[in-house]
């Protein structure tokens, strides 16, 4: 057990109207606006990263819709080529790469580090704010003339097309710098706020991804934000860096793109790692499988994401041993990612396990993640990159990897500490439904899409040839089951924050720190830093189910 | 909204797929294609076994240790939290597939870059929204090749990013100004294969398709030399609506008055056009000619300045035969 001195939150005693919590302490719209506090940015964070997801999504389903027929069938060539860039960037750089760190694990990670807050809160709350004049700047190049260059801005088309790209590119400039500070703040709050007894391998598993999310944060974002900003200068004071007709190279543009966005694809699902280890050993009733190597695997995957940038440049004219060497590197993280996922399966081996909704995303999650990463394999294999590269083959490997592990982490990890961070239970039974609904949309919408792609069709196609029409009306069909399950989730959740019952402290019986202080937390979380004297999966038998608060109890109390 | 809608290109001249005896991949018809796609079969079927055993595993486990409920309060059996051999085991188990998967993808890489020597060479130019083939009489909208002779197609672009990709050949290379790039391919069967743009490019990306023409032995020669007596002998009008299609003049021009991505030709011999620059002029064989060769020096009104230059790919019967084209479409 943690510490004496708070197990009398451990018991969780009803809450009163009056009973102080983060949500209570303070009243009125400064208080949430100007606060420090670690859990309303995170609240913030996550509901603005939620807003634009729905954005994001809206833009997929009018993509999808406009994709029923060959021809045109709801919205004009260069309508749709500024609405796949737009949801591109959006659920890109304001949903993916903040969701699961800046929203989740803001929430989460002072609390399972016994702390009271981040090391900086108050760049965390700028952090915050960066996000909101990111997505400001997103939204006025839309609502400008949207940017049509694809979230990838290459060049030299996005130098010299006629749309809004300035605005576009800034904004993601400006999201690079609130990515850096959470990063930067969640190094130093790992390193200096580790509570007494709490060594590098007792940290919870989600604590290690987001380290290594941070490590990768502050190395490459600044890559991105000074290429942004070379092409903001081209287009503005036609300086020849990448347009050949200025004496640039184009060639340059997608090394120095790619140097920061293939690192970045793991900032957007190293963080759901994290959330899966640390729930399929709660839910298992079980101590996880092969700690230290999913840890070190994190950040493994991390340092050799680094070198792996130019496989995304197989058939852009690079050299025969350049394109070899990163074909190599790709495979290794082949490696490390395989290991995590047969750990985790190997974690339930002989465990008790309970499908609640955070687990059954969980289980979701190891199914497209197996997709996706095996889909992988194929595009770093050269000599099949080439006929499957630019194809939607590529599409429906991302979307597995992205949309089936990010953001199905990302539900996992909403549901799993929803009652921590509300205070409110929700609808278990709408909550396992809206699983089951995500999940077989989103197989319906992106696996048709591999033989789509491997059949030959391009992506960024607003008009096809007609034989690809059934596969493309059987994805827009999964996109609108895939819709309807997250409509329904959402519901569900916001009925949740208004309605009782009330969370307990530890509703699913788990082992880390967070769950140790009540539901919702106490405004300084913890009166001392706890004294931890084991791992964070350790003594799942201590723990009691107590039916009157629908929680989990110590054993002892 | 930017630049005017364009138009869907004529509906008959959309390259379609021949008919292929898969579901995964579209007909193999490059010396080099059946490489490919035994290593991508050869993936399916090992991820379809690799994801079976995953999978298998899981839905075993949850149906075997799933809890009663959380009133009984159940716990897990006792079983090892770690074990070296396996972890060691299912680390280098997929080290080999991977090291054997990167070998055998280098080989068909490095056979993909090496076209065999004498490879018969054809330049192409990716321009929004059209490839152009260049042959000894001029340039064609479609890639004429001959069967079972190895191709070298030397690429380039005019304005943006392309990629040349002939899905039935299993290549693709990305057309990029300012520099060559190539690919090669050797046609095993004649017939008629689509070309995509893979690269992203704008407005009417999804639009530029083009048809690789596989002549059957001996027609090759034939369709050259036919080509050729066609460039000098037909009158200049009906040389300028030739050039009208193969030139991708008609991509943003149209010649029925209908408004594209450049103004339209029908009634534009001695219409008065006003330009950006305040000047107007009423159109001659000299506008022509110099709207042809030095496309951004007088942009009409309303239009953007997006036609690349044809300095030095048109002769001058062939610049006479698109005036005189212009001129009879009143």
């Amino acid at each position: 057990m943690a510490s004496p001195s708070t197990t009398a939150d451990v018991v969780a005693p009803p809450r009163s109207p009056d009973s102080d919590n983060y949500l209570t302490h303070e009243k009125g719209f400064l208080s949430w606006a100007l606060t420090l506090d670690h859990k309303r940015i995170g609240i913030m964070y996550l509901t603005s990263v939620l807003a634009a997801f729905a954005l994001g999504g809206t833009f997929a389903l009018i993509l999808r819709t406009e994709l029923l027929t060959p021809g045109k069938t709801i919205i004009d060539h260069d309508t749709y080529n500024q609405m796949f860039t737009l949801h591109g960037a959006v659920m890109v750089f304001l949903v993916i790469i903040p969701g699961i760190p800046a929203g989740l694990g803001n929430i989460v990670l002072p609390l399972q580090l016994g702390a009271k807050d981040v090391a900086f809160p108050k760049l965390n709350l700028a952090s915050y704010y960066l996000w909101v004049l990111g997505a400001i700047f997103m939204i006025t190049s839309l609502v400008m003339n949207a940017a049509d260059t694809g979230w990838t801005f290459y060049a030299p088309y996005s130098t010299t097309t006629q749309t809004a790209v300035a605005p576009a590119a800034m904004g993601a400039f400006i999201l690079g710098f609130s990515s850096i500070f959470t990063g930067l703040n969640f190094i130093v709050t790992i390193h200096k706020l580790r509570p007494p007894g709490m060594g590098w391998f007792r940290l919870p598993l989600f604590v290690w991804a987001l380290y290594s999310t941070a490590l990768i944060q502050v190395l490459a974002t600044p890559v991105i934000g000074i290429t942004l900003l070379m092409l903001i200068v081209e287009r503005l004071l036609h300086i020849g860096i990448f347009d050949p007709a200025l004496g640039g190279d184009p060639v340059l543009f997608q090394h120095f793109f790619w140097f920061y966005s293939h690192p970045a694809v793991y900032i957007m699902v190293v963080p759901g790692f994290g959330v899966i280890g640390d729930i399929i050993p709660v839910f298992s009733r079980k101590r996880i499988f092969g700690y230290k190597f999913i840890a070190v695997s994190s950040l493994a995957i991390a340092f050799l994401g680094f070198l792996v940038w130019g496989h995304h440049m197989f058939v852009a004219g690079q050299s025969l041993l350049a394109g070899s060497i990163f074909s190599a590197i790709t495979f290794l993280i082949a490696i490390p990612t395989a290991i995590k996922v047969f750990n985790w399966i190997t974690t339930m081996y002989k465990g008790r396990i309970h499908l609640d909704t955070p687990m059954l995303y969980a289980l979701a999650f190891l199914w497209v993640f197996t997709i996706g990463g095996l889909t992988g394999v194929f595009l770093a294999v050269m000599s099949v990159d080439v006929h499957l590269h630019d194809t939607y083959f590529v599409v429906a490997h991302f979307h597995y990897v992205m949309m089936g592990g990010a953001i199905t982490a990302m539900l996992a990890g909403i549901h799993y500490w929803w009652p921590k961070a509300t205070g409110r239970m929700y609808n278990e039974k709408v909550g396992r439904l809206g699983a089951l609904i995500v999940f077989v949309g989103l197989n319906v919408t992106f696996f048709p899409q591999f033989i789509l792609g491997s059949r030959g069709m391009p992506r960024r196609y607003y008009n096809y040839l007609p034989e690809f029409q059934p596969l493309h009306q059987l994805s827009t069909f999964g996109a609108y089951v895939l819709g309807l399950g997250f409509l329904m989730t959402a519901v569900s959740l916001i009925r949740s924050v208004m309605k009782k019952p009330d969370a307990p402290a530890n509703p699913w019986g788990s082992r880390t720190l967070e769950w140790t202080i009540s539901s919702p937390p106490p405004y300084y979380n913890f009166k001392t830093p706890p004294p931890v004297t084991r791992g964070p999966y350790d003594d799942y038998e201590t723990l009691v189910y107590d039916e009157k608060i629908h929680g989990y109890v110590e054993k002892s109390a | 909204m930017i630049t005017p809608v364009l138009l869907l290109q004529p509906a008959q001249n959309l390259p379609k797929f021949p008919e292929s005896p898969t579901v995964w991949m579209p007909l193999d018809a490059s010396v080099t294609a059946h490489d490919v796609d035994w290593l991508y079969m050869f993936m399916v079927y090992g991820s379809l076994i690799f994801a079976a055993g995953i999978f298998a595993a899981m839905v075993y486990f949850v149906k075997t240790y799933r809890a009663k409920s959380r009133v009984a309060n159940e716990h897990a059996e006792p079983s090892s939290e770690h074990n070296t051999t396996l972890e060691i085991t299912w680390s280098i188990i997929p080290l080999l597939v991977c090291v054997a998967l990167f070998v055998w993808g280098f080989q068909g890489f490095v056979s993909l870059r090496t076209p065999p020597k004498g490879a018969m060479e054809i330049q192409a130019t990716g321009q929004k929204w059209k490839w152009l083939f260049d042959y000894p009489h001029g340039t064609e909208d479609a890639l004429h090749v001959p069967v079972n002779r190895p191709v070298r197609i030397v690429i380039h672009s005019v304005d943006v990013l392309h990629s040349l990709f002939l899905p039935n050949f299993r290549v693709k290379m990305d057309a990029i100004p300012g520099r060559y790039t190539d690919l090669w391919f050797q046609a095993t069967q004649a017939g008629d294969f689509p070309i995509f743009c893979a690269e992203y490019c704008g407005t009417s990306h999804s639009d530029m398709l083009a048809h690789v023409i596989v002549h059957p032995p001996g027609e090759y020669e034939k369709w050259l030399a036919e080509q050729k007596r066609k460039m000098e002998d037909i009158p200049l009008p009906e040389l300028g609506k030739l050039l009208y299609s193969k030139q991708g003049c008609s991509t943003c021009h149209s010649v029925d008055g209908s408004k594209l991505i450049g103004p339209s030709w029908k009634g534009a011999f001695g219409r008065t056009e006003h330009f950006t620059d305040g000047t107007s002029t009423a159109v001659d064989e000299n506008y022509i000619r110099q709207s042809i060769m030095d496309p951004q020096a007088k942009i009409v009104e309303s239009f953007p300045p997006s036609m690349p230059t044809y300095q030095g790919k048109l002769s001058d019967r062939q610049l006479l035969g698109i005036i005189e084209y212009i001129k009879s479409l009143k």
